[in-house]
């Protein structure tokens, strides 16, 4: 409901074991709504020296690694890159593939997890959802930045000219580009949604700069019945809406290399085996940044807390199970077909001169969260969720890099097999690394990192009830 | 016009049991297309852009060994992996000489061409090599080639220069075009006339006829890619 509500539910005298394990939960912790954002606003404006020495460094280095490097290349040519013949997609590739994956984190923690009211969502779907708009940010530079001749990248978008010329919609280069216009717009919009409380609610608490910023972002939010009515209509049509929008994205994604008749590409299973793969290196993404939030940003104990973890870890470990039946179920089939160029070229991931990847790979993102993740105690330890989840996305981006250049190096011809070593494809892609935390901590001083309201309004429906003499959790139904 | 539809479909036929391996038809293709040095670094690294290059396979155990020389350029598919992939048609086919053709202004470089080709016949300009011939040694080029520039994919066109001219000059003379008469480079420096060009829709000529023998068959045939080029081998099929 409105943030006008008044709770219900405050903490009560005398609480027993039973209970403080639940005021645990940040549901059943509540706390004034005055207080609420008061915390979330802190967070904001709160900055150390150390924050603004990280964010320069941070700075110095999508400069040099980024726009130098990048520039430089454009100057003299794509041939600083490491791909030569016959691997023509190398690290660049790989790295598309990884942020895009990245940015699948967002609209499945947000909008699938709203569509199935899971409940322990509230506290970071905002966290989630900037992962998807900068992980698209950091991605989208990529097919650009691995073109022969960037500059003239606007003949891939269909616009009328004057030879008459549109591109070819055959080509999932293409699909791939509208794919990505397409989540990039939506996922933004369903970032500004939600935020447009809370915005709101930053506007009323601020003076100078950022009240002109929050005034304007807010669009003249007052907080109405009809108002809410609106935006919750709006963000249920846009959660749902999004969800098969990301579905295809990374589909699509698949599709280049899924429609081409390179041995091992050509799969019917990559698309649901990509969205696999791209959940769960984007909820481990999730999980990483909700750890560094957690240990960084004022406020954040009380919003992120141990039970968060412990839900994402049990999502993490289903997801590695999909992952690794998709997997198998590839390699699988693509074995037993027994065309000799397939054989060979799976031999190659997994004997060759760099199966330390492909073995990295299935001990990162299979055996590393099987052994760790039905444990509970591991599931609400910081420090192991974050080793945890910097490994699965490890195993992840090797995952990619087995299927783009370890797969291309040995094509059907023995004469022109090839392998391959990553030159300025490592600088540029450290930059965009740098370039997605930078946006993401100078995010997390501009906009609020907690949807205040979503929490509020979860709180007010969570609610302990004494029945003769249990303690009963229970959930008011919303709408 | 009646006269270029005769001259319908073009094709080569390589004889492996004549080919020595020795490499002329790489140095022909080279010197007639415009093919850049990409300097001794480059080539070391695999960026050697030959439109041609001599596949050399070793059969047997040491000291028993015996080479196999197979010259293998682009196919020019009938239903080429390359062309529905690119997004902006620079790699199209040819209606009339019914051949894959680069357009080297439209490329932009994603490379996506080169990767779905299995013959692996494609070549990148990583860098201006072009650029990067000294001043008297411009003068090498051949004005009926473009020169490309960096950034754009490039391939075998079976000379379609020569194609043209041939079919010009016969236009002129108010004739067709005789069998033998157009020569890629590749063809006419073959020493032991391995490589053998002609006109595919005209079953008397002498590419068709070598086209036909019993030895024939075609690279990677299982993709169903529709090659051109017709090998000839003696024994086996894979490998020359």
């Amino acid at each position: 409901m409105a943030v006008e509500a008044k709770s219900l539910s405050t903490p009560l005298h005398g609480m027993d074991a039973e209970e403080a394990e639940l005021r645990e939960q940040l549901m059943f912790d509540p706390r004034p709504r005055e207080e609420l954002n008061r915390m979330v606003m802190e967070s904001m404006v709160h900055t150390t020296p150390r924050y603004w020495a990280v964010v320069a460094f941070l700075a110095v280095v999508v400069l040099v690694c980024l726009f130098g490097a990048w520039g430089y290349m454009i100057a003299t040519g794509i041939g600083l890159a490491g791909v030569r013949k016959p691997v023509y997609w190398g690290v660049f590739i790989v790295t598309f593939v990884f942020w895009i994956g990245i940015s699948h984190a967002g609209t499945f923690v947000s909008a699938i997890l709203r569509v199935f009211k899971a409940e322990f969502r509230r506290p970071f779907t905002r966290a989630a959802e900037l992962m998807t708009t900068f992980g698209l940010a950091a991605g989208a530079l990529y097919p650009l930045i691995h073109l022969g001749r960037v500059w003239v990248f606007y003949w891939m978008i269909p616009y009328p000219n004057a030879r008459w010329l549109w591109p070819n919609f055959r080509s999932p280069l293409v699909w791939d580009f509208l794919a990505i216009t397409t989540y990039l717009l939506s996922s933004t919009i369903y970032l500004y949604l939600p935020l447009i409380p809370d915005l709101a609610m930053a506007r009323d608490r601020t003076q100078g700069w950022r009240h002109a910023i929050y005034k304007t972002l807010a669009l003249g939010w007052r907080g109405t019945e009809a108002e809410w009515a609106r935006l919750r209509k709006a963000i249920t049509i846009f959660a749902f809406a999004i969800i098969p929008v990301m579905f295809s994205v990374h589909t699509i994604v698949s599709w280049d290399f899924a429609v081409s008749q390179t041995a091992v590409w050509n799969s019917t299973i990559f698309g649901p085996y990509f969205i696999v793969g791209a959940i769960l290196s984007g909820v481990s993404a999730v999980v990483t940044i909700l750890v560094i939030l957690r240990a960084t940003l004022k406020n954040m104990d009380y919003f992120i807390r141990m039970e968060h973890l412990d839900a994402l870890g049990k999502l993490l470990l289903v997801f590695s199970m999909a992952w690794a039946y998709f997997f198998f179920n590839d390699y699988l089939v693509s074995w037993y077909g027994g065309y000799e160029a397939v054989r060979r070229v799976l031999f190659f991931h997994s004997s060759g001169p760099d199966s330390w990847i492909w073995w990295s790979m299935i001990i990162f993102n299979v055996l590393i969260p099987w052994l760790t993740l039905w444990n509970r105690r591991i599931r609400r330890t910081p420090w192991a969720m974050l080793i945890i989840t910097l490994l699965i996305n490890v195993g992840m981006y090797f995952e990619r890099y087995t299927i783009v250049p370890m797969t291309l190096a040995h094509q059907r011809f023995p004469f022109d097999w090839g392998n391959y070593v990553p030159r300025i494809e490592i600088i540029i892609s450290i930059g965009t690394l740098a370039l997605f935390i930078l946006l993401y901590m100078l995010a997390s001083r501009l906009i609020p990192m907690v949807p205040v309201w979503e929490v509020r309004e979860g709180q007010e429906a969570h609610m302990i009830r004494q029945i003769g003499k249990a303690k009963v959790p229970t959930v008011s139904e919303l709408e | 016009m009646a006269e270029e539809k005769q001259t319908g479909r073009w094709g080569m036929v390589i004889d492996l049991d004549v080919c020595t391996g020795c490499n002329a038809c790489v140095t022909a293709c080279a010197m007639e297309n415009n093919i850049p040095w990409v300097g001794e670094e480059d080539a070391g690294y695999g960026r050697g852009m030959h439109w041609i290059r001599v596949q050399r396979y070793w059969e047997g155990e040491y000291p028993e060994v015996s080479p196999h020389y197979q010259p293998v350029m682009c196919q020019q598919c009938g239903r080429a992996p390359c062309e529905p992939v690119c997004p902006v048609f620079a790699t199209v086919h040819s209606e009339e000489q019914q051949i894959n053709l680069q357009v080297y202004n439209r490329c932009i470089g994603t490379r996506y061409c080169a990767n779905n080709c299995p013959y692996i016949a494609r070549s990148f300009n990583w860098f201006d090599y072009s650029q990067q011939i000294p001043t008297p040694m411009n003068y090498y080029l051949n004005p009926n080639v473009t020169v490309r520039r960096r950034g754009v994919m490039e391939k075998c066109t079976f000379c379609v220069q020569r194609i043209y001219e041939g079919q010009e000059r016969a236009k002129a003379e108010g004739r067709v075009v005789q069998d033998g008469e157009i020569v890629p480079a590749c063809a006419q420096a073959c020493p032991t006339d391995a490589i053998i060009f002609g006109d595919l829709s005209d079953p008397e000529s002498r590419v068709s006829k070598a086209a036909r023998n019993q030895r024939r068959y075609t690279l990677l045939e299982e993709l169903g890619t529709e090659p051109k080029v017709t090998y000839l081998k003696g024994e086996g099929t894979y490998g020359g």
